[in-house]
C-alpha cells in the first residue's frame, strides 16, 4: 500500500454537471480522510462506454479508462457521474471499485429523490453521493463490507440503505485504514 | 447464526471474463472467499481439489453446459448449494436444473439486491443443512429408539430433547395429543439414561380407579383394606433405581396431587395401612394430552406440583403437523404387521399414500398404525390400496367448524351405535378406553338417563 504522505485523491467529473457539489465533495472527502484531494478539470468523453442495448454506461470499462488515464500508483481516482451504470452481470450500480484497485466510480443517477417519485432534496442527494464516494474509496483502499450498521462500508443495494448509514468509517474500518497506511492516524473519529 | 462471509467459499463458473471478474469483485467486497472457472472442465478440477459452499453456474457455456456440470457436481459434492445463472431465454433449462436439485436460478443481469439476498439465503440454508446433519449425528447415538419413526424437523427436535434430558435426573413432562407416542418417548429417555438397567415402571393414572390409585402407587400392607390378604409393593417402590412413568397425569385427583408433591419432595412414602417409611430412588417422567398450565390457571391442577414436574418439557407434535413422517411410518407399520401376520403385503399404492398424506389423523400415529394393520388384514396382494384404508371422512354438520366439535359429534354417534358400550365404541374409534373416557369427560358426554 502506498504511503499516506504521497497519496492524493483526484475527483473527476464524468458527465456530472454539479460544479458546486464537486467543490463541496472535495472538502468533505479531504476532511473525512485527511488525504490531499483535488478536482481534475480534464474533460472525459464517456460516450464510448454507452451500451445502447441497456441504455446505461459500462462501469467496468469506465474504471479501466480511469486506471489507464491516471497511471500514478499513489493516486486514488474517483469518477463521479450523473449517468446510470451497469456491469455485464448486474442490472445497475450505485458505484464500483475493485478491492485495492486504483480507481472508483460513483453514480448519482439513482441517488436522486426524483427517481423514486419524491420531491427533490439536494442536501440529501449530496449526502448520498458523499457516502457513495467514501464507500467506493474504502474498497479501493482494500476495505470489505462492514457489519456495523452506521459505517459507510455497509453494503447498500437500496437508496434507503444508503440513508441509514452515515458518511464515516467506523472505528474498526478506520483502524484498518490506518494500519494499512492508507489514511493518517490522526484523522477524524 | 448464519456463517460469516469469510467462512464461505464461492465458485463462479462462466465463460465470460467480465461476468467472472464482476461477480468475484462483488463477492469479495462482501468478504467471501471467491474462485472462478471459465468452463466446466476447469470447475470440476477445482471442485475435486477444494470444497466450495456455493457454486454459481452459467447455463450456457461451450463444451459441457451448466446443466451437465450441475449433475456432475451433485455426484461429487451433493451438499454444495448450486445457483444457476441464465438469460431470460433459457429459463426452461434453469427450471430443469431446479428439478435436478439446484438451489435457485437467477436471470442475467441480476438486480444487486436480489443477488445479495440469494447469497445470504444460501448461507442460511447451509447453516440449516449443517444443523440438521449434526442433529442426526447426535441422535444416532441414542439407543433403543428403533420404534420411533420420523425424520421430520419437529421429530428431530423432539429426539434432540430426548438426547439432552436422558442423561440427567430431571423430571420430564411429555405432552402431546393422544396417539402421538408419548410412552415411546418416555422409554427412549429411560433407555438412554443411567437407569436403563432397571425397568421403566408405568402407571396409566387414568385407567386406575381413584380408590385404587393410592395402593397402586404406594403399595399396601396386609389387611390394609378388605381383600388385601398380602402386602404388596407399590409402583414407586418398584421403581427404586429406575424410572416411573406416570401416564395421563392430568387425571389424578386433588388428594393424589398432594401425595405426589410430598413424595417428590421427600422421596419417601408409606404403604397404605403401614407406618414404615420407605425410601425409593426414582426418576419421574409424566405424560399428558392436556394443557397442564391451563389446568393450573383454572385451579384444576396444583401449581406447586406443576412446577415440580415441569423441569423439562417435551411436546410431541401431532402427525398432521409433521406430514413428512407419514410415509416412513406407513412403511414401518407395513413391514411390522406383514411380518407379524405372515402376509405378502410390502408396498403401498400411490393413491393410498396420497390419501394418507391428505388425512388429518385425529388419532395420530396410533390411528395410522391401526389403519395399516386393518388394511393388511382386509387387503389382497402385496400392495395396500386406498379402498383398504378406513379413512374417516365425516360429513360435517351445519354450523360445525372446529375439529373438537366434529370429534364430539362423532364420538356421540359411535356411542349410540354401540348402545353406549364403551369398550366396543373405543375399539371402533381405534382409541383406548381411557382415552375415550377422557374425551367423554372433556366433552361432557353422558349416557342419557345416567
Amino acid at each position: 500500500m502506498m504511503p499516506v504522505a504521497s497519496t492524493e485523491i483526484v475527483l473527476v467529473s464524468l458527465q456530472f454537471d454539479h460544479d458546486l457539489l464537486m467543490e463541496e465533495m472535495h472538502h468533505a472527502i479531504q476532511g473525512e480522510t485527511g488525504i490531499r484531494t483535488r478536482i481534475d478539470e480534464c474533460h472525459h468523453d464517456i460516450a464510448p462506454f454507452y451500451d445502447a442495448g441497456r441504455s446505461q454506461y459500462n462501469a467496468d470499462l469506465l474504471l479501466k479508462h480511469l486506471d489507464d488515464y491516471y497511471p500514478r500508483d499513489e493516486t486514488r481516482v474517483v469518477g463521479i457521474t450523473g449517468v446510470d451504470l451497469f456491469t455485464p452481470i448486474l442490472s445497475f450500480l450505485f458505484g464500483q471499485a475493485y478491492l485495492g484497485g486504483k480507481s472508483a466510480i460513483v453514480s448519482g443517477f439513482r441517488l436522486k429523490n426524483e427517481r423514486y417519485g419524491l420531491p427533490p432534496d439536494e442536501e440529501l442527494f449530496q449526502q448520498r453521493l458523499l457516502k457513495g464516494v467514501m464507500h467506493e474509496l474504502g474498497h479501493s483502499f482494500g476495505l470489505k463490507h462492514c457489519v456495523n450498521p452506521d459505517c459507510v462500508m455497509v453494503a447498500s443495494t437500496y437508496v434507503e440503505d444508503v440513508d441509514h448509514k452515515n458518511s464515516h468509517y467506523c472505528s474498526r474500518c478506520r483502524a484498518t485504514l490506518v494500519d494499512l497506511d492508507c489514511i493518517p492516524g490522526h484523522g477524524r473519529e | 447464526m448464519t456463517p460469516a462471509p469469510e467462512d464461505l467459499s464461492i465458485l463462479v463458473v462462466d465463460d465470460e471474463l467480465a461476468v467472472r471478474d464482476s461477480l468475484q469483485n462483488w463477492f469479495m467486497e462482501d468478504g467471501y472467499i471467491v474462485a472462478t472457472a471459465e468452463d466446466s472442465k476447469s470447475a470440476l478440477a477445482q471442485i475435486k481439489e477444494q470444497h466450495f459452499h456455493i457454486i454459481l453456474i452459467d447455463i450456457k457455456m461451450p463444451g459441457m453446459d451448466g446443466l451437465e456440470l450441475h449433475r456432475r457436481i451433485r455426484q461429487i459434492h451433493a451438499d454444495a448449494i448450486v445457483i444457476i445463472m441464465t438469460a431470460f431465454a433459457s429459463v426452461d433449462s434453469a427450471v430443469e436444473a431446479l428439478k435436478d436439485g439446484a438451489y435457485d436460478y437467477v436471470c442475467k443481469p441480476f438486480d444487486p439486491d436480489a443477488l445479495s439476498h440469494m447469497i445470504r439465503n444460501a448461507a442460511r440454508q447451509l447453516e440449516l443443512q449443517e444443523e440438521n446433519i449434526s442433529l442426526k449425528e447426535r441422535i444416532k447415538n441414542l439407543d433403543n429408539i428403533d420404534d420411533i419413526i420420523g425424520t421430520s424437523e419437529p421429530m428431530l427436535q423432539v429426539l434432540e430433547k430426548v438426547r439432552v434430558v436422558a442423561g440427567t435426573e430431571s423430571t420430564v413432562i411429555i405432552s402431546g395429543e393422544s396417539g402421538t407416542g408419548k410412552e415411546l418417548i418416555a422409554k427412549a429417555i429411560h433407555m438412554n439414561s443411567a437407569r436403563r438397567f432397571f425397568p421403566m415402571v408405568t402407571v396409566h393414572c387414568g385407567a386406575v380407579p381413584e380408590n385404587l390409585l393410592e395402593s397402586e402407587l404406594f403399595g399396601h400392607e396386609r389387611g390394609a383394606f378388605t381383600g388385601a390378604q398380602y402386602a404388596r409393593k407399590g409402583k414407586f417402590e418398584m421403581a427404586d433405581g429406575a424410572t416411573i412413568f406416570l401416564d395421563e397425569i392430568a387425571t389424578i385427583s386433588a388428594k393424589m396431587q398432594v401425595e405426589l408433591l410430598r413424595i417428590l419432595e421427600t422421596k419417601t412414602f408409606t404403604r397404605v395401612g403401614g407406618n414404615r417409611e420407605i425410601r425409593s430412588d426414582f426418576r419421574i417422567i409424566c405424560a399428558t394430552n392436556r394443557d397442564l398450565k391451563e389446568m393450573v390457571d383454572k385451579g384444576e391442577f396444583r401449581e406447586d406440583l406443576y412446577y415440580r414436574l415441569n423441569v423439562f418439557d417435551i411436546n410431541i407434535p401431532p402427525l398432521r403437523e409433521r406430514t413428512d413422517d407419514i410415509e416412513p411410518l406407513a412403511h414401518y407399520f407395513i413391514e411390522k404387521y406383514a411380518q407379524q401376520m405372515n402376509r405378502p403385503t410390502s408396498k403401498i399404492g400411490r393413491g393410498a399414500m396420497n390419501a394418507l398424506n391428505q388425512y388429518t389423523f385425529p388419532g395420530n400415529v396410533r390411528e395410522l398404525e391401526n389403519m395399516i394393520e386393518r388394511a393388511i388384514v382386509v387387503g389382497e396382494g402385496d400392495t395396500i390400496r386406498a379402498k383398504n384404508l378406513p379413512l374417516r371422512i365425516d360429513s360435517t354438520a351445519p354450523g360445525v367448524e372446529s375439529i373438537q366439535d366434529l370429534e364430539k359429534i362423532h364420538i356421540l354417534k359411535i356411542l349410540e351405535k354401540y348402545h353406549w358400550n364403551v369398550s366396543r365404541t373405543a375399539r371402533a374409534l381405534e382409541i383406548d378406553r381411557v382415552t375415550l373416557y377422557n374425551k367423554m369427560k372433556k366433552y361432557a358426554i353422558q349416557k342419557p338417563g345416567a
